[in-house]
């Protein structure tokens, strides 16, 4: 499963974080590591970029490059982890 | 002593800056780049005698990565500059990303305090952060504060003082284990005599070596056989860890903070503040809302800005400006001085002055506006919305804002190019806000609509609007595949909590962005206005003209005036009326009433015995698209820190509007 594929309000464990250069770089320093909890807040309203809260904060990301994300769901809840 | 203030952004930096320094502040760029760079000294807690203290506030950053700009100038300042003492700035309602900054710079070796903001709204939240066993983990002192709240700022000034006379490096620095632990301490070992000699701290190198950086290979003048160990004790690392070299260590330095936190900090409820923004989020960024509000808040704006407030101000400030002129001219008068000098002082220097000064209120309002939509945590938000629509033309969505301020004013407009996190997109920007087709030049379109379309007015106004905007995105996709080809900083954004913005800081902003432009542009406009005085009231002989057709201006206007035949205006008083445009498009209109004699309403009579309607409309579309004026030309200076970029903007808006006049005059008549 990549992170572009989940649905709103999902909740998913980051297990390998793919792309490379600046953009890899970022998202790990942007605490996307492996073995982070990420949820799925919202997409922007022409469905690109989407919003994640992780770590206790919100970032928004581009669909292609969350697609470089590998995860696995844990919760199909609704709602906001804490 | 020299301190510098670090931080991600929107951790409240800006306002920790302000409260630190009061409004004594210094605004530059670093060398080279257009990264921003603040200083100013430090003014609150106890009075040390006659030492001066500086805060050089740096850009607002997550990482010391090799890959942008920002940290590049981050990391040489702090290697190079050596500064006293680091003030590591945290969001502690964020203070899991925020650490991951703290624990890169420790590895630097300078003195080091970190100021944990926002301890207002943790205590809101009902969490708890255990401040003393923090600062024990990281061997450095923690204060807790709140910039907003004026909460701790004493304490934190003092105590970055007395960090700076003692100036004891943070002992611990060890914040890894396992097997990136002994390839730190490895590399260490093999590259400490040549990082000593650079002066380069031993524990960064060797973590930069690690993480594969290549500015610090170069720097280190790292030999082929070092290099080969470099590369041999990283692939063992990278071999047990089962994972790479970059996300190694990002989990690593992510580990420890997991388990710092864990230690030191008791989470409450959720963060009211965060509880807020959801709310406020689920309309403003909301699917069928989101655009229609930030259509209406960007209307707003302008409404107030170029309409009856901002008129009223702007009216205001020209009717002084005016006073001014006619006080000092008719003293002049009756201090019968010699009439050339009178108009030099009144029609040129005052006047050159009062163009300046014209700008002012528009600077003003627009910059208020933008820096309370940036505050408040708005700013994120449409670049949120409107990113889709314009990573099509190889920008991302945080252009947006400044694109529409365009068709206000450039100047704004260009230097609000700033908020921009790459210093491609803030050049790729700039050059694309002249196609956005500025307030100044609807008396232009107003005097040829009436002359020549009476009927269609609305129509012909639309139809150049909206070819300005299609040449911009032509522009755009031409320059994406050419001059601003590379790749584009990735959108890897943070959704600030919405805030309340501080008044200090707008009004500070505002204060910035009007000194900034008065003091850089001022010359530039200055002289062009004198410039064009003294060509408009001399001939060659250096006579002062009585008829305006026997001036130098028109005698160039003559003389450039065939460029101008294909586009099918090759008249000299069209010519003469475009360079009198430099200085501000309004004096395109002016200038013609002065040429032909005629006097309101009589332009348009006379504008259509020298124009066609096809040549009008190819006027219209080159002053549409042709260079802006001085005070824009000013601020892509400045901004751009480069003569030769600013250089090429100009020749290419003018070759831009060359071509497209020509094509549509020759195609026109032809199909006529």
């Amino acid at each position: 499963m990549t992170l572009d594929k989940l649905k709103i309000g999902q909740e998913a464990i980051i297990t390998s974080v793919g792309g490379e250069g600046l953009l890899r770089r970022r998202l790990l320093d942007m605490g996307l590591t492996p073995k982070t909890r990420v949820v799925i807040r919202k997409k922007a309203p022409m469905g690109d970029p989407i919003e994640l809260r992780l770590r206790g904060y919100e970032l928004s990301i581009r669909l292609e490059d969350a697609e470089k994300i590998q995860c696995d769901i844990v919760s199909e809840e609704r709602g906001v982890g804490k | 002593m020299i301190f510098a203030l670090i931080g991600n952004q929107n951790c409240g930096k800006t306002t920790l800056f302000n409260r630190l320094t009061g409004s004594n502040q210094h605004v530059g760029n670093f060398p080279g780049v257009t990264v921003e760079k603040k200083e100013g000294r430090i003014i609150v807690g106890k009075k040390h005698e006659k030492e001066i203290n500086t805060v050089v506030d740096l850009p607002g950053i997550y990482s010391l990565s090799p890959y942008t700009s920002e940290e590049i100038v981050t990391r040489d300042f702090l290697i190079n500059e050596r500064p006293d003492g680091i003030i590591n700035i945290i969001d502690a309602t964020n203070i899991e990303r925020n650490l991951y900054l703290s624990l890169q710079l420790l590895e630097l070796g300078i003195p080091m305090i970190i100021a944990m903001n926002m301890m207002d709204e943790v205590r809101e939240s009902g969490s708890f952060i255990d401040v003393k066993k923090l600062s024990f983990e990281l061997g450095i002192p923690v204060v807790p504060i709140s910039a907003s709240k004026n909460e701790g700022i004493a304490e934190l000034a003092e105590q970055t003082l007395k960090m700076g006379r003692d100036a004891i490096p943070p002992k611990k620095l060890d914040f890894c284990s396992g097997e990136v632990h002994t390839a730190i301490h490895s590399l260490a070992h093999i590259v400490e005599p040549k990082a000593v000699k650079k002066h380069i701290p031993v524990r960064f190198a060797a973590t930069k070596l690690v993480e594969g950086d290549k500015p610090m290979i170069e720097k280190l003048e790292l030999t082929d056989n070092e290099i080969d160990i470099v590369g041999h004790v990283v692939s063992e690392m990278e071999k047990k860890t089962g994972t790479d070299r970059e996300a190694a260590l990002a989990d690593m330095r992510y580990e420890y903070i997991e388990k710092l936190v864990a230690d030191t900090v008791v989470k409450g409820e959720r963060n009211p503040a965060q509880l807020r923004s959801e709310k406020i989020d689920s309309v403003l960024t909301n699917k069928y809302l989101a655009i229609p509000i930030f259509l209406f808040i960007m209307f707003a704006i302008f409404a107030i800005t170029f309409g009856p407030a901002g008129t009223f101000i702007g009216d205001l400030f020209s009717a002084g400006i005016d006073w001014v002129i006619v006080s000092v001219r008719s003293l002049l008068v009756n201090l019968e001085i010699n009439p050339v000098v009178v108009s030099l002082v009144a029609d040129g220097v005052l006047s050159g002055i009062g163009s300046v000064l014209s700008f002012l209120p528009v600077i003003v309002i627009l910059f208020f506006f933008l820096s309370v939509l940036e505050d408040t945590g708005y700013m994120a938000r449409v670049a949120f919305v409107a990113d889709k629509l314009l990573r099509k033309i190889g920008l991302s969505g945080k252009s947006i804002v400044p694109m529409l301020i365009g068709f206000g004013c450039s100047v704004p407009a260009v230097m609000a190019t700033r908020t921009l996190s790459s210093e491609r997109d803030r050049k790729f920007t700039m050059a694309l806000i002249p196609f956005m087709s500025c307030s100044a030049k609807v008396p232009i379109y107003a005097a040829f609509t009436a002359a020549f379309f009476p009927e269609h007015g609305v129509w012909v106004m639309s139809l150049l609007y909206v070819s300005g905007i299609l040449i911009g995105i032509i522009s755009a996709l031409v320059f994406k595949k050419t001059r601003y080809k590379g790749n584009p900083v990735p959108f890897i954004m943070e959704l600030p909590s919405y805030r309340f913005p501080s008044l200090k800081n707008v009004l500070l902003h505002m204060w910035e962005k009007a000194k900034d432009f008065i003091s850089r542009a001022f010359t530039v406009i200055f002289f062009a206005t004198v410039v064009i005085w003294f060509f408009q009231t001399f001939d060659f002989h250096f006579n002062v003209v009585v008829d305006s057709s026997q001036s130098m201006l028109a005698a160039i206007g003559r003389f450039i005036s065939p460029v101008f035949v294909p586009l099918g205006f090759g008249n000299w008083q069209s010519s003469t009326a475009l360079i009198a445009g430099l200085t501000a498009k309004e004096a395109v209109v002016s200038t013609f009433a002065v040429l032909l004699g005629a006097q309101g309403g009589e332009v348009s009579v006379a504008l259509s015995e020298l124009f066609t309607p096809i040549s009008a409309m190819s006027f219209l579309l080159f002053t549409l698209l042709y260079t802006p004026c001085v005070a824009t030309i000013a601020a892509y200076r400045r901004e751009l820190g480069s003569v030769k970029g600013t250089v090429g903007i100009v020749v290419y808006q003018i070759a831009v509007a060359w071509i497209i006049s020509a094509l549509f005059y020759q195609t026109a008549t032809l199909l006529s």
